[in-house]
């Protein structure tokens, strides 16, 4: 049997979680977790900062300086975490509520600045914790506590947003691709700049019992049979791409990093002196 | 006289700020507190610090409490607005005992109110504004020079308390030009931010209170693993269900800054040795105030002055102490009455409080409080 390597990563005095049974964002945490250890990343140099809702317990199970901010708040705090040390690598964890509907501003900003974070959405594609909420990424027609006929507000492509807001990388996976979703994260830690990682992850309670997938093995059944990689996906027709959604990297494209950026301006205020 | 220097209030306020160790300030422009940003801006990376303009006033609270927690004292200002959007992260930092200092200048409200015009209508809002039960510490000072003091101290206390601290100025002061000369560095006490007085090995817990039951979470790259969080927690940092352990927890947010109460109470007293009257004042007013009592002695009158600093906690021993021999007390507010309900429950029946409100974007004149000071007099107090 393979050394479980990444549980040192974990407070194991903090653990069982809280999710509930079939949840995917235990496999999102260990995504990162690996992603962490094949990069690397000193542990004492890594710092954990997640907003509220489910996905943001994951910061107090994971064995670093960690930070449970306020809904919606995670990528300020984490900016300014960047930006007071840089020699810190910062990870976000953040939900699809938590990331593009409360936290929607600061999310295109913090892209937009292209500080070097790597923001990993746990997409469960409802409000878990509260009971089942449609979110700005439930897709459309799914029924939720508070779309009971069905959803009528159409969904961000979170990928497309952080792309479009200038982020230096942008990738999607899923909780059945664990290897690849564990690469794409990797990817990002490496890239310095604004990365952002969709992790899709099934909630069988709060979303799968309203939408006739109670069953998680289902969900991610699901998940096979309808993400496609990114290349494929180029090739394929347009009718065929009905119920299917692309998984893989989308965009990389470093640019000029914020904390640089600012070194920069630190420069110029002092004449120039290094 | 050679560092004598004409300042303005809300330069005055970056300027201690850079005293006091402030290296970073997040923030969002906003009338009449942007000099203080646009003061930062320039000054920071000549320090080696940071600033940075953010997408909203939340962001900009957010920010600055992320850099705190990576080891910098931090500062962010703004008006009425931005204070109120601000509120959600003030209570954060209460909750998780972030040091950060808030500056707001006061300007008239409800809403987008009256941007350039001074107020006092936030005095309530710095104290209650987040939700759930916290201390607060407001500072409100009065002149240029104090602006710069009493920013010092913000910071200072911040960092000792481990809390939010307000500075409550008004666009009075905010905006006005003194001649003044700042203290030099070698003058001034800083507080240098706390550090953990154990190691992992010894058992330390991030927020397990120290003697002065203020805790000492390590600061974020130190190597101990800390978790911080909006949640109620018990001494290890992790959220807690327990009655018990919530219960210690708001006892001792209150605690840490009950017991140092006298020490942080910074007020003046002005005339008041025979005094049979007196005028509570604060922030730009209290200079209005000072030149009617001035007005009102040579006319005669037994009249003093009490000038509060520190807003909040609230100087009830002093209000106490004076009511006890005064026969009224008068406080003039640029706001529809907010401070003069905590000087009359102070004060406990043993002396008459009347309010003399103003809330039309105009200062006071000398002639309306001295005018109201002599209503006193006259014994028609309310």
């Amino acid at each position: 049997m393979k050394e479980r390597t990444y549980e040192k990563y974990f407070r194991q005095n903090r653990l069982p979680h809280i999710w509930c049974p079939g949840c995917g964002n235990g496999i999102a945490m260990k995504a990162i977790v690996l992603a962490v250890e094949k990069q690397k990343l000193p542990r004492d140099k890594t710092i954990i900062v997640s907003g509220i809702g489910c996905s943001s317990r994951a910061s107090g199970y994971m064995d670093f300086d960690t930070l449970h901010t306020a809904h919606g708040r995670a990528i300020p705090f984490a900016t300014g975490i960047k930006l007071a040390n840089p020699e810190l690598n910062v990870i976000v964890i953040t939900g699809d509520g938590d990331c593009t509907a409360i936290g929607g501003n600061h999310f295109i900003h913090g892209a937009r600045r292209n500080i070097d974070l790597t923001v990993v959405l746990f997409n469960n594609t409802i409000y878990g914790m509260t009971g089942g909420q449609a979110s700005p990424m439930t897709p459309l027609h799914k029924k939720a506590t508070t779309a009971p006929y069905g959803s009528v507000d159409r969904p961000f492509d979170a990928c497309k947003l952080a792309q479009a807001a200038g982020a230096s990388y942008v990738a999607r996976s899923t909780a059945f691709h664990v290897q690849h979703l564990t690469s794409m994260i990797a990817e990002g830690i490496a890239c310095k700049g604004f990365s952002f990682i969709e992790a899709l992850v099934q909630c069988p309670t709060a979303y799968g019992r309203k939408n006739k997938m109670p069953d998680p093995s289902e969900m991610m059944k699901w998940m096979r049979d309808n993400a496609v990689m990114k290349a494929a996906w180029d090739k394929l027709p347009e009718d065929k791409r009905t119920d299917k959604f692309p998984i893989g990297v989308f965009h990389e494209q470093q640019t000029v990093e914020y904390t640089k950026a600012y070194r920069e301006v630190i420069e110029l205020a002092q004449g120039g002196r290094k | 006289m050679n560092n004598m220097k004409l300042m303005q209030g809300n330069e005055a306020c970056a300027a201690g700020a850079i005293a006091a160790g402030v290296r970073f300030f997040g923030g969002y422009p906003i009338t009449p507190s942007t000099e203080i940003a646009e003061t930062m801006a320039k000054v920071l990376p000549s320090v080696d610090g940071c600033f940075v303009q953010m997408e909203d006033e939340i962001g900009g609270m957010g920010v600055v409490l992320g850099a705190s927690l990576a080891g910098k004292k931090v500062l962010t200002a703004t008006s009425g607005p931005g204070f109120s959007l601000k509120q959600e992260l003030i209570g954060y930092a209460a909750c998780a005992e972030i040091p950060v200092v808030i500056v707001n200048v006061q300007r008239v409200g409800p809403s987008t109110g009256q941007p350039t015009s001074p107020a006092q209508g936030d005095v309530m809002q710095a104290r209650w504004g987040t939700h759930g039960d916290h201390p607060m510490i407001a500072l409100s000072p009065w002149t240029v020079r104090e602006t710069f003091d009493a920013t010092v101290m913000a910071v200072n206390y911040a960092e000792r308390f481990r809390t939010p601290v307000i500075l409550l100025m008004d666009e009075i002061v905010g905006h006005l030009r003194e001649n003044i000369e700042l203290p030099k560095s070698d003058e001034l006490n800083i507080y240098p931010r706390r550090r953990p007085s154990k190691t992992r090995a010894q058992g330390y817990e991030p927020y397990a209170p120290e003697k002065d039951l203020v805790p000492n979470p390590a600061d974020f790259g130190t190597g101990y693993h800390i978790h911080v969080t909006g949640l109620v927690h018990d001494y290890t940092g992790f959220p807690s269900g327990s009655p018990a352990v919530t219960e210690e927890f708001i006892d001792r947010l209150h605690k840490k800054i009950a017991i140092a109460q006298d020490e942080i109470t910074h007020y003046d007293e002005f005339f008041m040795d025979d005094a049979e009257y007196a005028v509570l004042s604060y922030g730009g007013v209290a200079r209005t105030a000072y030149e009617a009592v001035r007005q009102a002695r040579e006319k005669g009158i037994k009249v003093g002055m009490i000038r509060l600093m520190t807003i909040w906690p609230f100087a009830d021993k002093v209000i106490r102490r004076n009511a006890e021999k005064l026969k009224g007390i008068l406080v003039p507010e640029l706001n529809y009455g907010q401070l003069k309900y905590e000087v009359e429950r102070a004060a406990a029946g043993k002396c008459p409080v009347k309010l003399l409100a103003k809330y039309n974007t105009e200062i006071f004149t000398p002639s309306e409080i001295l005018k109201a000071i002599e209503n006193l007099e006259g014994g028609r107090i309310l």
